[in-house]
């Protein structure tokens, strides 16, 4: 045999497959199996530190949800474990109201960590990083403070015993052992939330927050649902915490804590669960092997987050993630499938037309767009053309919500709400970018499922039960998305991190990501920007067969082949308005349009 | 009580503005918010009563000393902390390399120097009461840096190309300005206004290596109000968070004023994201 034709028989080395899930679960079980050997070792101190190792862990599982997935750089996260401890202690000694079972303090300090968690994340929806991070860092010394003045509830600086722990945990091991399950329970939680749709929205709005809004993700609402659950984590830790320590005083809570929390995310890795537990293992155990670094621990900790940010950006979880540096086949070209579309996009279509009406916005002094009229039918392929700063991509944004129009409105059946992009992904209204909005460090797979985000019925407590709802939800966008990438023909690199793609790949799985949403309308921004004239064919075949299933699509495009050769209907726009509209064949010969456009 | 709720309020407002200055001086250049100022504060206290005090310098020689330390400072935080970040600027990576950068210095000079609040030396040994040298020296000290910046600004063709850079990072690269030297000069400078704010407050906040934190909030609070990169902006809100604090520590207490002061700065942040006197909107697709 030859070597050319074994290399056609051969599976191409780029179509890697979704690992198995016992590799993924098999490090979990080594960590905790371990863990739960260590009585046997009979070394009480060894036990004291995988306990609050345990306890640690609680808290970051749920912060890193927060930092890792959402990358919110929530840094003074003591303040949630402080409240938790202090909540906790003051409510299991009585000191105000008469002294309640440990277990119900423990429950009512979660609760009121969900509410802080919450209160403390506020500013993340409308401030920018450094901002949030200086908030809660001025959250944290102000809990201390509180702590340190509210003597006849907290005891000052004195302090307050820690709640004692009912039989069978009332032991070291007994109480080690509550601790490392509830830790292996939080593990299992968010990792169950960082698989579903909650994990690949808070990535989305991550790292790329434009496309998460065409796609429905509401920013607001998930991260106070995300706030809610880490507040109440940690919180929980904090009380544990308490009793652990048998004695708290705010001494007890150090920023040097919450920075070991903080890095412990970072060195693990954004978007891993595996990670940050590795890193809080590490970050636990470093100052007791090395006793004679204790003094410098805080030193040892912000040197590893400069030596993190500044050569290992991915921390651990990049480290181990061994398919990734698996070389993908070179010379791939896209093969769209577009009969696989009537499978993906059966069922019912509005009949309403996207009309806009005499719509106007300015920028400053200039009209980008000045009083434009259009109308997108069902099913129609109607294609957007003109010279640059003619108004198409802000006509573009005004129709997807990221423009308020000074004048005139856009109608779907009903009118659709200006500056509310989010809105529209509800409204069956999807769009791609002029560059492509692609969450880098997901599977392409994963970008594809962040299209069907507002599909999901399963609600958060659903997903992180990994319940019927939540399992049937998963199910049911994997099936989607694979057919979407099978329409685009990408199938092949689904399991593939999305940044190892090229340029042209990247647009069609934007493509596939507006599909898997079955729009009723679907905006392109320039989608052969950038591809060959083989891969420009292929799109064209694909949009017209997106429009025969029954879904309008305007197409804003500077290839004039391509918009000659498949739209039902041309608009053309000069300085805002709209010079001409009509089918191909009367713009072709359209005096001013040839004039002023096409050139001659 | 009111005359020393003014002379106290007025006095850590200069510093707080002094410290907003530094911040704003190393935004214009970068669009890098840096967590060192603070600590460029606690530095000028703790170097002063190093070289004032324990070394027995002149205070003249110990202060140009301070400030050459600090400067230098600043140099070092723009080649360890940001210069490798600011190709993805977008990723926010400085927060974290300057949170990382200010930590270090801190727990350093905790080690080195003292946990503890050392003495800090008397300068001039002029005046008494409301007017002690320890209530006036900040505020004739954050004179003369707007003053020397004004000056910097409009009369210099160095303070010129800050502004340029400024303004439009691109257009004055385009125009062929140094702005990689430009940059390691603002921080220097930034570095020598936050170290003079640390000095010329040494007497009000002594020499202790946990002003670092404190001063970067209250120094932060000014610019976040103000806006960033407006230095008037810094001053006012400096000048207006000083005498707020001093005067809710003398009616309700120290801790409930700093709970005070966060509420505030919270609530007005929510209202006005972009700062009372700043206003831009970036466009997003």
């Amino acid at each position: 045999m030859s070597n050319a034709s074994r290399a056609l028989t051969e599976p191409l080395p780029s179509s890697p497959v979704r690992p198995a899930a016992w590799t993924t679960l098999l490090p979990f079980v080594i960590l905790f199996g371990l863990a739960a050997l260590l009585p046997l070792t009979g070394n009480d101190y060894w036990g004291l530190i995988a306990t609050r190792a345990a306890i640690y862990w609680m808290l970051v599982s749920g912060l890193s949800l927060i930092v890792g997935f959402a990358g919110q750089l929530a840094i003074g996260y003591v303040a949630l474990l402080t409240l938790g401890a202090y909540t906790t202690s003051v409510l299991a000694a009585g000191n105000v109201l008469p002294p309640l079972p440990t277990f119900m303090a423990l429950g009512v300090a979660s609760a009121a960590g969900a509410v802080f968690g919450v209160i403390v994340g506020l500013p993340a929806l409308r401030l920018r990083t450094f901002y949030f991070a200086m908030t809660t860092l001025g959250f944290a010394t102000i809990v201390t403070q509180v702590a340190l003045a509210w003597q006849g509830v907290t005891g000052g600086g004195i302090g307050i015993t820690g709640p004692e722990m009912p039989a069978p945990f009332n032991t070291a091991w007994g109480f080690f052992y509550l601790c490392l399950g509830i830790a292996a329970l939080c593990t299992w939680g968010t990792s169950n939330i960082a698989r579903s749709r909650v994990g690949r929205s808070l990535v989305a709005i991550r790292d790329a927050e434009v496309a998460a809004e065409a796609s429905g993700i509401s920013k607001a609402r998930l991260l106070v649902v995300v706030f809610m659950f880490a507040g109440a984590l940690a919180a929980m830790a904090g009380g544990l915490f308490a009793s652990l320590q048998t004695y708290i005083t705010p001494d007890a809570f150090t920023f040097e804590l919450s920075l070991l929390f903080f890095i412990a995310v970072l060195i693990g890795g954004r978007g891993s669960i595996l990670g940050p537990l590795i890193g809080t293992l590490v970050l636990t155990i470093l100052p007791e092997i090395a006793a004679p670094l204790a003094a410098w621990s805080t030193f040892l900790y912000a040197f590893l987050l400069l030596v993190i940010v500044l050569a290992m950006p991915g921390g651990i979880a990049a480290l181990l993630d061994f398919e990734s540096r698996k070389p993908l086949a070179f010379g791939r070209a896209v093969k769209p499938n577009p009969h696989v579309l009537g499978e993906l996009l059966c069922g019912e279509r509005g009949t309403s037309s996207l009309v806009l009406r005499d719509v106007i916005l300015s920028f400053g002094g200039v009209r980008a767009i000045d009083g434009v009229d259009l109308e997108v039918r069902p099913g129609q392929v109607h294609g957007l053309i003109g010279p640059n700063g003619s108004g198409k991509t802000t006509t573009l944004n005004v129709v997807s919500g990221y423009y308020a129009p000074e004048n005139g409105d856009v109608t779907l059946g009903a009118s659709l709400e200006p500056a509310a992009p989010a809105t529209r992904a509800g409204r069956g209204i999807a769009r791609t970018f002029q560059t492509p909005r692609i969450v880098g460090e997901a599977s392409v797979l994963d970008n594809v499922m962040i299209g069907g985000a507002i599909d999901g019925r399963a609600t958060f407590m659903e997903s992180l039960l990994s319940l019927r709802r939540h399992r049937d939800d998963e199910a049911r966008m994997e099936a989607d998305a694979l057919l979407a990438l099978r329409a685009v023909g990408l199938e092949a690199l689904a399991h593939v991190r999305a940044d190892r793609l090229q340029h042209s790949e990247l647009r069609f799985i934007e493509i596939a990501r507006t599909l898997v949403l079955r729009p009723a309308f679907l905006l392109l921004d320039e989608p052969a920007a950038g591809l060959s004239s083989v891969e420009i064919d292929q799109l064209g075949r694909l949009i017209v067969e997106i429009g025969r299933q029954g879904t309008g699509v305007l197409l804003v495009e500077h290839h004039a082949d391509l918009i000659f050769s498949i739209c039902d209907y041309v608009t053309v726009l000069n300085l805002g308005r709209v010079l001409a509209a009509g089918t191909p064949a009367e713009i072709r010969v359209h005096k001013e349009v040839v004039s002023a456009y096409l050139g001659g | 009580m009111l005359a020393s709720i003014l002379a106290s309020g007025v006095a850590v407002g200069a510093i707080y503005a002094l410290i907003g200055i530094a911040y704003n001086t190393m935004f214009s250049t970068s669009r890098v918010m840096s967590f060192t100022a603070g600590q460029l504060g606690m530095l000028g206290g703790v170097l002063g009563s190093l070289f004032v005090l324990r070394l027995g310098l002149p205070p003249i020689v110990g202060f140009v000393a301070m400030l050459a330390c600090c400067a230098l400072i600043g140099v070092i935080t723009e080649f360890v902390a940001v210069r490798p970040v600011l190709k993805s600027l977008d990723q926010h990576l400085y927060v974290l390399s300057t949170l990382a950068l200010a930590l270090m210095i801190q727990q350093v000079t905790a080690i080195k120097w003292s946990t503890e609040p050392q003495p800090f030396p008397r300068l001039f040994e002029l005046g008494s009461g409301t007017l002690d040298e320890k209530f006036w020296v900040p505020v004739a000290a954050c004179l003369l840096t707007i003053i020397g910046l004004e000056l910097l600004y409009r009369k210099t063709l160095v303070g010129r190309a800050f502004l340029a850079i400024a303004e439009d990072n691109f257009a004055a690269r385009a125009l062929g300005l140094p702005e990689r030297n430009l940059r390691i000069a603002s921080y220097a400078l930034a570095g020598a206004i936050g170290g003079l704010a640390g000095f010329a407050g040494g007497q009000l906040l002594l020499a202790f290596f946990a002003n670092g934190p404190l001063l970067n909030f209250y120094g932060f609070v000014p610019v976040a109000l103000g806006g960033l990169g407006n230095n008037r902006g810094a001053v006012i809100g400096g000048l207006a968070l000083g005498i707020f604090q001093q005067a809710a520590n003398f009616l309700v207490g120290g801790i409930f004023s700093s709970v005070a002061v966060f509420c505030i700065f919270i609530i007005v942040l929510l209202l006005a994201p972009q700062g009372l006197f700043g206003s831009h909107v970036a466009r997003r697709v």
